[in-house]
Order: structure tokens, then sequence, then C-alpha cells
């Protein structure tokens, strides 16, 4: 098997200030996709992740070139984070042909495969089964590359879920499945969907490894996962990675949250907001801070209006891509 | 030219692109040791080993999920889902995935998976395992969907599924298993989307498909007894599906049956009449015929079956009504 270099085992102060950046983009670029969803300039159904960025950023920093994810219905994060342009993410959104999946997509089905990116899925656990497949392709290879699964922790309860992590174990292929557990399946709390109080519990029945971290610390997740993806690349089998993480904002973008607890969320978004809890760490300025908002909101206003100056496709257009 | 039966026709297509191409796998549950339910990958274990005939935990999403994303990846995966009834359970990962991938990514990504199913009844396996199901998925844009009815058809369509860069629902018929048949001394690839004519006639074409065909053969011939004479039409592949041909035979006999042992209403038969009636509406003599299984899930009792499903002079009736019509 080909030697690939892992990522190294930590983040020094100034990658991590790029970490930082980098989280501090995908806010404010869901927070525009908000700004212009209310505005009524955004079709389809958006899911912002908004106070999970850590999850998505410390992951994909550790990933190898060659490594493959699958993302879900909440997946603007991941894609960035897996190198998708900011340009042609938000072209995607708004219908355009430049964007990452050229218009055929949209939030919930976001590709970018030049880019390591096999789509994010609409339906809860439905690329996990595929990402079992890939990692098997590599197996079969002999390639040291890994697949890597999000997915929620609503989706501990679907049927592919099971059964992709079964088989992934039992194969041993190189696969890591990341539970981004926010502690809500659309507006149903953990405790109406799962009968057990702690999902890493779910690995134990597949006797797959196990790492469980604070999804809010990304120097945590970053070091977590790659561990993880060290341990499947070696050939020693999936792992389940369960990142802890908050959802600040509700399912999707417009849904009051009538089922939540407002002080409960005022508290998480204080407390628990991962880039402040980074910021507060690097003890960055409010000057430097500022500086830095001030650059990736730059970036983000160029995204839209690269977006509104794209091309929209001929309705003809439908009728292409059905068949290779 | 050798002669296989068609359950030696489909191993046969399996190997031999096996033995050509490291990227051609297959999946499924108890397709190693035991060769499958039916018998189809006996002995392939122990010519490809472990590694490319894979036995799976029953596990119908996952295992169609998984040869999905080994496809992505550029693999030839060929998965068997036991039995036609079980693709029920790997749907998802079939329609909602397989079907869509290219599509929603906007041609990015290429899906040449194959998922090899069989079922029919005939042999009283009650409701759950002889279902007919093609009608669900050639309805999905994004798959291909292939029965085939003879050894010949079943080793050069398999081959070209395997090698086309789309997913194919291919779907095989128990009771053809044991047929046997002259294959070519190499396979010859037969293209998805070309309909074979298996009979000559004048009168009626009978467009049938699966058990089908073989039913509606014996139909011609005792319909010739008749003095009528029937042209027998196998689409072969139903998605794309050879309209021209259809229609060409149609427009030469005037007349049409359509055969499938599906449950007939809302069947894939429903979509052949309606391009027939559309292209060929000023050819036609008679109203199109249809035959099929009754409306009901498949009994037990052999009794019950048999009068369910279709049979050959359920055909023969059929194209004694469109010939008996008054024009």
């Amino acid at each position: 098997m080909a030697k690939v270099e892992e990522k190294k085992a930590s983040l020094r102060k100034d990658e991590l200030k790029d970490v930082l950046r980098e989280m501090l983009l995908i806010r404010r670029f869901e927070e525009k996709v908000e700004e212009r969803f209310r505005a009524g300039e955004l079709p389809g159904f958006l899911h912002v992740a908004i106070g999970q960025e850590a999850c998505a950023v410390g992951v994909c920093r550790a990933l190898g070139d060659g490594d493959v994810i699958a993302s879900t219905h909440r997946a603007h994060g991941h894609t960035l984070a897996k190198g998708t342009h900011p340009n042609e993410l938000m072209a995607e959104l708004y219908g355009k042909t430049e964007g990452c999946s050229h218009g055929y997509g949209g939030s919930m089905h976001l590709y970018d495969v030049q880019h390591g990116n096999l789509g994010a899925n609409a339906v809860v656990g439905g690329g996990l089964p595929q990402i079992t497949g890939a990692a098997l392709a590599f197996q079969l290879r002999g390639e040291p590359r890994v697949a890597v699964a999000f997915f929620g922790d609503g989706a501990t309860s679907i049927g592919t879920f099971h059964e992709a992590l079964n088989l992934a174990q039992l194969w041993k292929v190189p696969a890591v499945f990341v539970l981004e557990d926010n502690k809500w399946a659309e507006s149903t709390p953990e405790s109406q969907h799962s009968p057990i109080r702690d999902l890493s519990d779910r690995a134990k029945a597949f006797g797959m490894k196990s790492v469980k971290v604070d999804g809010q610390d990304v120097e945590a997740v970053y070091k977590t996962a790659r561990q993880a993806l060290e341990h499947a690349r070696s050939g020693k089998g999936p792992v389940f990675m369960h990142v802890d993480c908050v959802r600040l904002h509700g399912h999707y973008i417009g849904d009051p949250q009538v089922y939540r607890n407002k002080d409960e969320a005022r508290e998480l978004a204080e407390t628990r907001d991962p880039i402040t809890l980074l910021r507060t760490k690097l003890e960055v300025s409010d000057e430097e801070f500022e500086e830095m908002d001030a650059e990736v909101t730059e970036i983000v206003e160029a995204s839209v209006e690269f977006a509104k100056n794209g091309t929209d496709p001929a309705p003809e257009d439908a009728l292409k891509n059905v068949y290779a | 030219m050798p002669e296989l039966s068609y359950r030696e026709a489909v191993r046969d297509a399996l190997s031999q692109a096996m033995r050509q191409d490291e990227d051609v796998f297959i999946m499924g549950e108890d397709i190693a040791e035991m060769g499958g339910s039916m018998g189809v990958t006996h002995g392939m274990l122990e010519e490809f080993g472990p590694e490319r005939v894979r036995n799976t935990p029953i596990s119908e999403m996952a295992l169609a999920g998984a040869a999905i994303g080994a496809a992505v990846q550029g693999m030839r995966p060929v998965a068997e889902i036991m039995y036609e009834d079980f693709m029920t359970l790997a749907a998802e990962q079939i329609v909602n995935q397989a079907a869509k991938h290219r599509y929603m990514s906007g041609g990015q990504v290429s899906v040449p998976v194959v998922f090899r199913t069989q079922g029919g009844a005939g042999w009283s396996p009650g409701a759950q395992h002889a279902q007919q199901l093609e009608a669900w998925f050639v309805h999905v844009p994004g798959l291909k969907v292939v029965f085939a009815s003879t050894p010949e058809d079943v080793r050069g369509l398999l081959w070209s599924s395997i090698y086309d860069d789309n997913p194919v629902v291919f779907f095989e018929h128990r009771t053809l298993y044991g047929i046997k048949g002259n294959v070519p001394e190499e396979i010859e690839p037969i293209p998805l989307g070309k309909a074979r004519v298996h009979r000559e006639g004048e009168d009626v074409t009978v467009i049938a498909t699966g058990r089908l065909v073989h039913e509606s053969l014996k139909a011609a011939e005792e319909a010739e007894k008749e003095g009528i004479s029937v042209e027998v039409v196998d689409p072969r592949t139903l998605q794309p599906l050879d309209e021209e041909a259809l229609v060409a035979s149609v427009k030469k006999t005037n007349r049409a049956v359509v055969a499938h042992e599906a449950v007939t209403r809302m069947g894939f038969g429903a979509e052949v009449a309606s391009v027939l009636q559309y292209q060929a509406f000023d050819w036609l003599d008679a109203p199109i015929e249809r035959v099929g299984a009754k409306f009901t899930p498949l009994p037990f009792a052999p009794a019950m079956e048999q009068f369910v499903i279709p049979h050959v002079d359920d055909v023969l009736q059929a194209i004694y009504r469109t010939v008996n019509r008054k024009n």
C-alpha cells in the first residue's frame, strides 16, 4: 500500500487562526444565506449549521488528499471546508450553472467530486452505505484513502445507519462515520428519538472503535479526526467518531423553533459558540477579529455578486444528465 | 455453438467480465459458498475468491448502497438482490441514490452498477417471493431496466449492463434458469434498448417479456394452426424502450397484444399500449389487448397461483380477440 502522510497531530497558533478564519467564513456565509432566503432570493429548502462549524472544519482539515466525504442536508459547512469555492457554492444556491452542482442539486445536493465531495444527501442516512462502498473500493484497490460520512443524531435511528456500519466493520473498510450529535432530529429531541443516552453506545453493537469529542472545540475535533483517519487508513477498520455539537439555529431557515426553550438556546449561543471559544483561546484582539471578519464578509459579499451574475440554466437543460 | 442454460449464461457473463476486468466484482446474500439462492454464482468463489465474490449480511440497503459507492469510485459491481420482492428494501438506494447521483451532481458522477434480481411465480412461493416489480423501476428516470428471456440474451445483455455507465436493474425470471439455448462462442454484447423479434408474423404482434415470451411463442404455434400468423417481439430492455421496433411491427400486423407476468393493472404493458396507440393509431384494426396477472397478491395454493398468473391460453385468447374483431 502506498504511503500517505497523515496530517500532523496538532496545529500551530497561526494555523489555528486560519481555522478561526475558515469557521468565521462559514458562519458569515450561512448568515448571508439566511438573509437572502428571507429576502426571497433563494429557492428550495435550506438548512444552516450555525454552531456546528468546528466539526466541519476540524474534520476536513484532518483529511488527506484523496479522502472523500458524503454530507447531509446541512451541508454548506462541509462543502466549504472540503474546498469548494464560496462563489460556486453560492451560485448553486441561486440555481446557476456556475454552481458546484451546476444548478441540478441545490443546498441539499451539493457535489464537488474534484474536491472529494461525493455529495450531500437529502435522505437522512442515505449516504452512509455508499461511504462503506467507496471505502470498499479503496480497500480492494489497495489505495490508502479513507471515506468519511457525516450524519446527525437523527440518522442513528434509520436502517441505512445500522446496515452501513455493520457492513463496514464486518469488512474492516477504511471509513470514518462522523456523528454530528446536535441533539435534535429536526424538532424532535434526542430523548424522544433514541432509547440510549450516549449515542457512542451505538458503535458497540458493531464492535466498532469509537471516539468522542467536544464538537465546539475545533482543535480537539481536528486531533480526534486525525487519529480516527490514521486508524482507518492503517487497515484496522472503520471508526465511529461521536462529535458532541450544538445547533444554534432552527432545523430550516424560518423554523420558529416552537419546540425549543429560548433561554437554553440563548445560553448555548453565549457559552458554546465554537468561534467565540477559539477566539478566546487564541486571545485574538478585537481589532484582529474585526479585520478577519471584514475579510471573510467581503468574500461572502463577492460570492453573492458572483451568484447573482451567474448563468440561469435553460429550462430544457433539465433533460440533460439523466443518463451517462 | 455451445449450449448453455439461462443460469449458466448469467454465470458466464459474470465470470468472463471478472476474468478480464479487476474492477468487476459481485456481492450479495449467500452468493459465495452456496452459489446464490438459485445457484447462479455456483463455483465463482473458488475461481475468484472471497474478495470479489462477497457474501453480505441480510442488508439490502447496505449492499445496494455499497455497490453504488464502489461504482462511483469507478468499479463495476454487480449486486445480487436475492428475490425481486427484496428490491423494495434496496429501493431507497436504487431509486433515490443510484438513479439520481449523476443528475443531482450536474453530470459529475457516473454510477456503473448492476442490480441483478430474480422473481416470478410458478413454484408457489407465495406473496413475498415471486412478485414481478419491473413497473416500479421503469418509472424512475436515471435507471436502465433489462428483462432477458433466453440464455443468449441474458448473457449478452448482462455483459452490456456491466459495461454501461448507468445503474441497471437486471431482472431474471426464476422459471427460466433451467432452459437451454445456443449461445455464440464468444460473448456478443447486446446493446441495451434493442428489441428482438423472436418470430415473424403478419396478423398480430405479441409484445412479451420474461416467461411470457415463451408462453407467447407457444400461443403463436397454436394460433398458426388456426391460420393466424403471429409475430412475437421481446423488448428485452424495458428502459430505454425500443419503441421504433415495436411500432414497426404493429404497423405491419395492425394488431397488438402486450403480455407480461406482472399484474396487468398499471403494469409495464400499459405504457407499451400507450406508445402503440399514439404512434400507430391509424394502423390499428383492434384495441390493444393486455395480458398479465390478476390484481391480487400472489396466493400460495398452486391452483390459486395458476389462476392468477397468465399462461399460453391467456395469450391465445387475447390473440383471438384482436383478430375476431370486425374492422
